[in-house]
């Protein structure tokens, strides 16, 4: 088990002279096609501590995520959920004095090596926040965009890429006449869909998501929750959600965690019917949390 | 008491009222008197001086006669502040992005942070000795090193405000380019600093507009000549320095320069500002 202790000190790095992963078609020039990647990638965590300085938020957990399934992270507030999937695109050392131990693997992959570059880790990892956060400055085409001109990929027709990964997020046809309006013009549903499109367009193998849906309505929570059943089909997903009835509807297993613990990860019909820990259970049928 | 009958509003508490709005209008009112009474002054004594040829001559220098116009002192100080703008803005929002983008609270940026207040707070004609003694004494005046006095003096306005508009940048734009695999440098300059630029450009003019009005910086490093001077290793006139100087005067038609001069300063510093005020309108952040 290799055992990092690191914090991001010099963040100023190029991606193009990085050594990044040792992954096959990695590097920003080839970006892996669909046709690559529909075999699916795991996640595999193995005694991961997260730290915010001395505050131990993720405790020792060990979790295998499956390729081109859901797997829904449960649990009360301040549980550690979000800070550990913040630890697999590695943005949790975004916070000053923030850090991680253990291991963490996509595919055979340690992403945590000493000489893997957090830049190229975050480009196959992608992630969806918790409130839409479209740039402001930049058109609906352009937020698309973004990702394949802020990553420096080049060999790419950006105009398809744009409109697949639009129908890709179900946002085409609402926006295809009005691609050149500001991306903060969208009511908030369209808004994180488009967010889905930016982080879809640059083709990453895992996508994250940190509670996507509970800024918005529930009609647009349920697009969302449509287009995380087809984006299963090409990306493994996890997703941070407060809302045990969303992990119910999307999710093939769930895991749940209790203070920085990883208490139970099952398939999501045994969690919620029959989970082995009387904690889940207790958590499950709203005795706490 | 019962829900139907509301306690009217006291009178006492009327009374405390009627006087407090008024002792704040009366503070307000004295506070602009000086200001009115500045702007009445510059105008009515000034707007009689403007005339094409007060635009169009430099000053003749004659202790009788024509005493010129002030073309040398409205170019020179253009030539002045557009060099100190091109020295002290870059450098200024580049501090700004190191102590919001990497410093944060590191213990530099604090420091720099502390020097930067310190900066701001350093009397002008401090920046002005300190040229003097290090760039002039020995080699003579010149308009760059009256540049480099302004550009002292501006750096940490531009670095304060900076820094302000930086920090409304939300941290979800960065987090957000963060996560699609953007190297740092590139998160800078394509998200954060244009979602900035308008609060920039503001912070900018506003610190030029301060830069433009100062005399002291230049009294010792970019002199008092006449003639207009385009070169900027030779001493350069400026419109503070005119002033200064005519308004010491015993000639009317010298005072009566002086007082168009200032008008001149007063508009060219209103046009900023109202730029930086129309650019302020349209921010995004």
């Amino acid at each position: 088990m290799s055992d990092t202790t690191r914090r991001e000190t010099d963040p100023v790095t190029d991606g193009a002279s990085s050594p990044g992963l040792d992954t096959p078609g990695a590097e920003v020039t080839t970006p892996p096609t669909q046709a690559a990647t529909a075999t699916g990638h795991t996640i595999t965590l193995r005694g991961l501590n997260a730290y915010y300085g001395d505050v131990h938020a993720v405790r020792g957990v060990d979790l295998d995520y499956a390729a081109n399934r859901v797997t829904a992270m449960i649990g009360p507030s301040g549980c550690g959920k979000s800070t550990l999937v913040r630890c697999i695109n590695r943005m949790h050392e975004e916070v000053p004095g923030a850090y991680a131990t253990g291991e963490l693997r996509l595919d055979d992959l340690d992403l945590y090596g000493d000489s893997v570059d957090v830049v190229s880790v975050r480009r196959h990892i992608g992630m969806v926040f918790q409130k839409p956060n479209p740039f402001p400055t930049m058109s609906i085409y352009d937020n698309v965009a973004a990702g394949l001109r802020l990553t420096g990929t080049k060999g790419v027709n950006v105009r398809e890429r744009v409109e697949d990964s639009l129908r890709g997020a179900g946002l085409w046809d609402e926006v295809k006449d009005r691609l050149g309006q500001p991306g903060i013009g969208l009511s908030g549903g369209q808004q994180q869909r488009l967010c889905i499109a930016r982080t879809i367009a640059v083709e990453p193998e895992v996508i994250l998501m940190d509670e996507p849906c509970s800024a918005l309505d529930p009609i647009a929570t349920l697009k969302i929750e449509e287009l995380i059943h087809e984006l299963k089909t090409r990306y493994t997903i996890v997703i941070v959600t407060h809302n045990m009835q969303q992990a119910a509807r999307v999710a093939d297993t769930t895991a749940f965690m209790l203070t920085g613990e990883m208490i139970e990860h099952a398939p999501t019909d045994k969690i919620f019917s029959n989970p082995d820990d009387e904690r889940t259970e207790e958590y499950v049928t709203g005795k706490f949390g | 008491m019962s829900v139907t009958t509301l306690a009217p509003i006291s009178a006492r508490r009327r009374r405390i009222d009627a006087i407090m709005r008024g002792s704040l209008a009366v503070a307000t009112i004295l506070a602009l008197i000086p200001l009115v009474l500045v702007l009445y002054y510059v105008i009515k004594k000034g707007i009689g001086a403007w005339s094409v040829d007060f635009f169009t001559t430099d000053p003749t220098g004659n202790f009788l006669g024509d005493p010129g116009g002030i073309k040398s002192a409205i170019l020179g100080t253009l030539e002045i502040v557009a060099l100190a703008s091109l020295i002290s803005i870059p450098i200024g929002i580049g501090v700004a992005l190191y102590l919001v983008e990497y410093g944060k609270q590191s213990w530099l940026a604090n420091a720099i942070r502390y020097f930067v207040d310190v900066m701001t707070g350093v009397p002008s004609i401090v920046f002005g000795l300190f040229v003097y003694v290090t760039l002039v004494i020995g080699s003579g005046y010149a308009a760059w090193k009256g540049s480099v006095a302004l550009a002292l003096l501006m750096l940490p306005i531009v670095a304060r405000s900076s820094e302000v508009v930086l920090n409304l940048v939300p941290d979800s734009l960065r987090e957000a380019a963060l996560a699609l695999g953007t190297p740092r440098w590139r998160v800078v300059m394509r998200v954060v600093l244009p979602t900035a630029a308008t609060g920039l450009v503001t912070g900018a003019l506003l610190a030029i507009a301060r830069g433009a009005g100062e005399t002291a910086p230049l009294l010792f490093t970019a002199s008092l000549i006449n003639a207009t001077n385009f070169d900027l290793g030779k001493a350069t006139n400026s419109l503070p320095l005119q002033i200064f100087s005519d308004v010491q005067q015993a000639q009317d038609r010298l005072q009566q320069r002086a007082w168009g001069a200032a008008l001149t300063l007063v508009v060219l510093i209103l046009v900023l500002t109202l730029v930086a005020r129309l650019v302020a309108r349209r921010r995004t952040v």
